[in-house]
């Protein structure tokens, strides 16, 4: 067995030849961490246009410095020992941490969080924990032990799930009185609206079979057979925001024949967003004029053309829109409930607030937020869209997607 | 068994994998499993007869065990043809084959999804008589597309190498070549085609972007049911309770493999690489049509995949590969950051496997029997395991003290070596138990001092295997999904699967474009590594 010798001692060598790259990979990483953050500013060259890019920078900084500072006197008060905020800018050794879990979808521009910490000494490393109900799954998981202090993007959908498991501490933020009063759902304050949208039907404007469609009804019409794809609501979020849009709409009994017709009607489900308006969808080379998308792709669908194109070629179908609202909350067992209750100030206060539109291409919460232009000219939100209470959704969900699969499988 | 010494102590060698996989994995599935069944607070697990009795997961659990078989026998079918190839003839473009069939493994299955219902759309084959989209079918043909480097490679390696006296007897007492093949070749190939089978099925048994994707509603199995328990219904004793089916499952069918494997693996001989220049009309025909048949079956979604990354509304561009510089608003980081990351935790993940699973490998093969048979199954196990019931489980028990991991740089390859570890192992114990003793004591015979009779040898066959199995380590961690979103993970660690998720995630002409450009570079990058791989693998020669 003397072989045995020379093959691990080659193994031993290859390993630590192995380990080394790894450690100057992980050295490079490292520093690009710190400068990537400086060297990527300019975000995304053409499409930030100048006109929505620059407000940020000037006018609005001041506001949202008003609505920080704020919170800096109040929370002096209540500890002399915190850090003195803005120190040296760049020099943040002696500030805490604090850990914001969020879903995959999150996303914000660089130098916002870089003005959190300049503003308060409280710096912010960002996890991604998957989607939503992947977060929350796990938050409630790791209860005892959390991974994180605060938590961003539960919503409206598994809202309930994470109430009943206890997961937020109660905070009111000092931004409170700005926000849209219709997305304060928890009256306990145990969760923060942050942003909202609607999910909503699209059509394909150049490839309608007939009539522009403007209604649920028009989507069981005969005129629109096998034009409609939506997702599958057990691995989809604006499947199941559809399935909720119909069950609010035609009530508990009334859903289920809308869906039968839908069926009839030649309605296909794919698993996720991507290959409904990728594969199935004209936008990606497929056949069908109407998917499930949101609110806000019309605006994105500009945003994002190549080549430039001046108007969306997506509608909405404003009549089939559910609401969407996104929130914060501490995490209870959080080390830091001072830092974590000022970070959801942070992210309530204008300058995150109007950062959001053109990140995650949803509304903020805060009513005194600007919007950014191509929001103003081609956004636009339904006026009154369908929605159901977070204690309605969790009780429901299993029983209503179970049904629904029933009814589409046949 | 060999000790090393480590600090003073010395430590079993064979204690190396066996603490890695109870540290990793078996703790954390345990304990989730565990807190699943309500154990902890004195449940009884009730929750697991309750599943094994109900009709529904019955039709699942069988569904899953089917799909998974005939994906593994079409698999080894659909790959034979180019084995035999790459293993018995010297051609123009035989490493690239052998590169070429690896790239479809690191694809993400959303992209390569799409490319699939884009070629089936162009051939009709969506509407009209036959339809593939949402059908067994369609998921059966994508686990072919994405494994067949599986049995190419590591069953072709060994094949490359096998002594041919045997047949070569076999035809001069009259046997044709089918016959011989048949009769000889197949039965000493089976060692490394079970093994290479094994991870196959693994593979397929639990799949997931695919048969939601492809197989579209109704075509539920273990793996969905697992997430569609713990995620959409938050109901964690069903999950556990279909995680510990897998497990089971798994465990006993893996059992059953290395006992065949075990009792196939004595009349071996290899003696280094036996592939022969192509000779005559017909062997040209056969070999053309082995490579063409295969590389036509991978290369229409990837030519596709390629075209997009090329492609916008008025012709063709390279804004899509430009814009990858640039951090795109979807992302916490440039695509080209996160390529950088993706290399990172693959170069860990691959030494991390070749570790391990070099290690395993030689206690599986030298070790004591019962302790080569633990490890040979507690390896291969989590090849079989859930992402979610791994990644909860992680969560729940690597969070404190030394062990706290969470979110941390190495729990992303740590985790993702446990699924890469099997293949440097599946890959090397079937060479190491075939290597002919007589071709040692040769060369000791011709002047060859000990040393240079090991290195010589045993490097020069098991290293090629070796590097083989550390390739795909590469692979799977460049490609990796599902483990890497459950784990949790800084931002900042974004690798290029998720990014590429995440730009397909929004309308827009540039996202999408920037999605396929990612692609297209990651296969590339694959491509690259694998030809790296073989050409500095221990035997310098790079012939397979």
């Amino acid at each position: 067995m003397k072989n045995q010798t020379t093959l691990t001692a080659t193994i031993l060598r290859a390993v630590a030849l192995l380990v080394s790259l790894v450690l100057i990979a992980a050295a490079c990483g490292g520093s690009d961490d710190a400068s990537g953050a400086g060297a990527s500013d300019s975000a995304t060259g053409r499409e930030a246009s100048d006109d929505t890019a620059a407000p940020a920078d000037t006018s609005e900084a001041d506001t949202s410095n008003d609505v920080a500072g704020d919170a800096d006197n109040e929370a002096d008060t209540e500890a002399d020992s915190a850090p003195a905020a803005n120190p040296d800018a760049g020099n943040t050794d002696a500030c805490p941490t604090i850990r914001l879990v969020t879903h995959d979808s999150f996303a914000v521009s660089d130098e916002v969080f870089e003005s959190f910490t300049a503003q308060t000494c409280i710096v912010v490393e960002q996890l991604a924990a998957g989607d939503a109900g992947q977060m929350v799954s796990a938050a409630i998981l790791t209860k005892d032990n959390p991974t994180a202090d605060v938590m961003y993007g539960i919503d409206n959908t598994f809202l309930q799930r994470g109430l009943d498991a206890d997961l937020f501490l109660p905070y009111s933020t000092v931004s409170l009185e700005t926000l849209d009063f219709d997305l304060l759902l928890d009256p306990e304050f145990r969760v923060t609206p942050i942003n909202y949208g609607d999910v909503c039907a699209n059509y394909w404007t150049d490839a309608l079979p007939g009539e522009v469609p403007t209604t649920l009804d028009d989507l069981v019409d005969p005129a629109n057979s096998g034009q409609f794809v939506t997702m599958n609501p057990e691995t989809s979020s604006p499947g199941m925001a559809f399935l909720l849009a119909t069950i609010a709409r035609y009530g508990e009994d009334g859903w289920q024949d809308y869906w039968q017709q839908l069926v009839d009607n030649d309605v296909s489900i794919t698993s996720g967003w991507s290959d409904a308006y990728y594969g199935e969808f004209i936008a990606g080379g497929g056949e069908r004029s109407i998917v499930m998308s949101y609110a806000s792709s019309p605006p994105a669908d500009v945003l994002f053309a190549d080549p430039p194109i001046d108007s969306p070629r997506t509608g909405v179908i404003f009549d089939s829109c559910f609401r969407q609202i996104e929130f914060a909350g501490i995490l209870d067992g959080t080390t830091n409930v001072e830092a974590a209750g000022r970070l959801i100030d942070f992210m309530t206060g204008l300058e995150f607030q109007e950062d959001i539109p053109l990140n995650m291409f949803v509304y903020p919460a805060n009513t005194g937020a600007e919007l950014p232009e191509v929001f103003v000219d081609f956004g636009q939100l339904a006026e009154s869209p369908l929605t159901l209470s977070p204690a309605q959704i969790e009780a429901g969900r299993q029983a209503w997607t179970e049904r629904w699969v029933e009814i589409v499988l046949g | 068994m060999r000790a090393l010494r480590v600090g003073g102590a010395l430590i079993p060698i064979a204690l190396i994998p066996l603490a890695f996989i109870g540290v990793f994995f078996a703790w954390p599935v345990v304990t989730l499993l565990w807190r699943g069944l309500g154990a902890d607070v004195g449940g009884d697990g009730s929750r697991l007869g309750e599943v094994l009795a109900n009709a529904r997961y019955q039709r699942i659990i069988w569904f899953t065990f089917w799909q998974a078989a005939l994906s593994t026998a079409l698999t080894a079918v659909a790959a034979l043809p180019l084995t035999w190839a790459v293993a018995n003839r010297t051609f123009v473009g035989r490493r690239a084959a052998r590169v070429l069939v690896t790239v479809p493994f690191v694809l993400p299955t959303v992209v390569v999804a799409g490319a699939f219902t884009a070629v089936m759309d162009r051939f009709g084959l969506n509407s009209g008589t036959v339809q593939l989209r949402h059908t067994v079918a369609a998921i059966i043909l994508a686990h072919v597309f994405f494994n067949v480097a599986v049995v190419v490679r590591s069953v072709g390696s060994f094949w490359s190498q096998l002594d041919r006296t045997p047949e070569q007897a076999a035809r001069t007492l009259g046997a044709s070549p089918w016959r011989a093949f048949r009769a000889v070749t197949l039965p000493r190939l089976r060692p490394p085609l079970l093994a290479a089978l094994s991870i196959v099925f693994l593979f397929t048994f639990t799949s997931f972007a695919i048969i939601l994707l492809l197989g579209g509603l109704g075509k539920a199995t273990l793996e969905t049911e697992i997430f569609r328990a713990a995620l959409t219904n938050f109901d964690i004793p069903t999950a556990a309770a279909l995680s510990v089916v897998q497990l089971v499952a798994v465990a006993a069918l893996m059992i059953a493999n290395t006992a065949l494997a075990r009792r196939a693996s004595h009349q071996q001989r290899l003696i280094g690489d036996r592939a022969q220049p192509i000779r005559g009309r017909r062997d040209r025909v056969l070999v053309t049509s082995a490579i063409w048949g295969t590389a036509l079956f991978l290369a229409i979604p990837i030519m596709t995949l390629i075209e997009r990354s090329f492609a916008r509304r008025d012709g063709f561009t390279l804004a899509n590969y430009q814009a990858l510089r640039v951090r795109a608003r979807q992302l916490p980081i440039s695509a080209l950051d996160a390529l950088a990351n993706s290399l990172a935790f693959a170069v860990a993940a691959a030494g991390i496997a070749l570790l391990i699973g070099g290690i395993a490998s030689l206690v599986i093969v030298h070790g004591r029997s019962s302790l080569s048979r633990v490890l040979e199954l507690a390896t291969l196990l989590p090849l079989g395991t859930s992402a979610v019931t791994l990644g909860f489980g992680v969560l729940i028990t690597l969070d404190s003290g030394v062990f706290d991991l969470r979110a941390s740089w190495w729990i992303i390859p740590i985790t993702q070596s446990l699924i890469a570890i099997p293949f440097v192992i599946r890959s090397v114990v079937p060479v190491l138990r075939a290597i002919d003793p007589t071709l040692r004591e040769a060369a000791a015979t011709l002047g060859a001092s000990p040393t240079q009779v090991r290195r010589e040898i045993d490097l020069s066959i098991g290293g090629r295997a070796l590097a083989t199995g550390v390739g795909f380590a590469f692979a799977i961690s460049l490609g990796e999904f599902g483990a890497t979103s459950f784990v949790g993970r800084r931002s900042d660690l974004l690798t290029v699967p998720l990014a590429i998720a995440r730009l397909l995630g929004r309308p827009g002409d540039l996202l999408r474009g920037q999605a396929m450009a990612l692609s297209v570079i990651l296969m590339v990058v694959t491509a690259l590594v694998v030809v790296i791989g073989d050409r500095f693998h221990p035997s310098g020669k790079g012939v397979l």
